[in-house]
């Protein structure tokens, strides 16, 4: 449940960084997303037709902050997001490093408190950190988005550990793995440890065919998904026999 | 008056905010804008005047992730 809605699939899918407007149309048909992101800049050419491929797909859409480093620059580029497509749901990212893209806590929660106060749906880019997390549900954020890596980097779930226990710490909190994701078995892996969505951009779009990995995605997210509800086995250090003893025929002659 | 918009110098002789996006010729309710870095609803865009050296921003959706 994401802000009262309810998402029958779980990959939130970003449209930048696609070899044409084709592939991205195509990609987001394939990837079964409900959810799509996107930016706001300067007005230019070509504007009418990425509109389109948005109003056609169907998706909600999640606009971003991306790019703002100060508390300021995020919350006036959340109202334009808001005016300009009609939706409370923003993606907060204040990013406190420009090679890093590492999201500033500090500015992060300010924002995040400015902008619930004011009426928004926000979904905060942040760290694995418990205590910012704790800070964000003060401030009004009823979903966390923690990185599952550096944006762009494909490293995967870095803390693993990190990120079990965020799981564990917020278990009525929506969580998002945001960022970092480079395969669909690292997706997979976020949905089994009980995380509800994932968003990725540049595995779909910079993979040699993107149409076909945003299935491949969607695929991974959905089976992981399930198998946390059918329930893992644990892991165990020692060998445990599959096939019964009993009933074992004597064939030592 | 010379403004900044979106970033370029600009020579405009448009009294008001709502007036500068008329003159540009882009499509209103396409874009949203910002006056000196903070955000202006549409419904406020005519009655905001625009003085010499404005940095005015119009932005509209674009790919991200």
């Amino acid at each position: 449940m994401f802000y009262g809605i309810d998402l029958n699939t779980r990959l939130m899918l970003g449209t930048a960084q696609y070899p044409s407007p084709e592939v991205l149309r195509a990609a987001i048909s394939a990837s079964d997303a409900e959810v799509i992101t996107v930016s706001l800049r300067r007005e230019g050419p070509g504007g009418s037709g990425f509109r389109d491929i948005l109003q056609d797909s169907g998706c909600r859409i999640l606009p971003n902050t991306a790019g703002c480093h100060t508390v300021r620059e995020a919350v006036t580029t959340a109202h334009m997001a808001r005016e300009l497509f009609g939706t409370p749901w923003i993606k907060l990212e204040v990013i406190g490093h420009a090679d890093t893209l590492q999201p500033d806590p500090f500015a992060l929660v300010e924002a995040a408190r400015i902008l619930c106060a004011d009426g928004f749906d926000v979904f905060p880019y942040t760290t694995e950190d418990l205590i910012v997390g704790e800070k964000l549900i003060e401030a009004g954020c009823r979903v966390l988005m923690p990185w599952g890596a550096p944006i762009g980097s494909g490293q995967g779930l870095r803390n693993i550990g990190g990120l079990r226990a965020m799981r564990a710490h917020f278990p009525q909190v929506p969580l998002v793995i945001d960022a970092g994701i480079g395969a669909p078995s690292q997706a997979m892996q976020a949905m089994e440890m009980g995380f509800d969505a994932v968003l990725l951009n540049t595995a779909v779009a910079k993979a040699l065919d993107p149409v076909a990995m945003a299935r491949a995605f969607s695929d991974a997210i959905t089976a992981g998904r399930l198998a946390r509800e059918a329930g893992l086995m644990p892991a165990r250090d020692m060998a445990h026999a599959s096939t019964p003893v009993f009933g074992m025929a004597e064939l030592l002659a | 008056m010379r403004i900044d918009l979106n970033g370029a110098s600009h020579e405009t002789a448009a009294p008001t905010l709502a007036d500068l996006i008329v003159e540009t010729g882009i499509e209103a309710a396409a874009v949203a804008t910002a006056l000196n870095g903070q955000f202006v609803p549409c419904a406020a865009r005519a009655s905001t005047p625009l003085t010499p050296g404005a940095k005015v921003e119009l932005l509209a959706p674009m790919q991200g992730g």
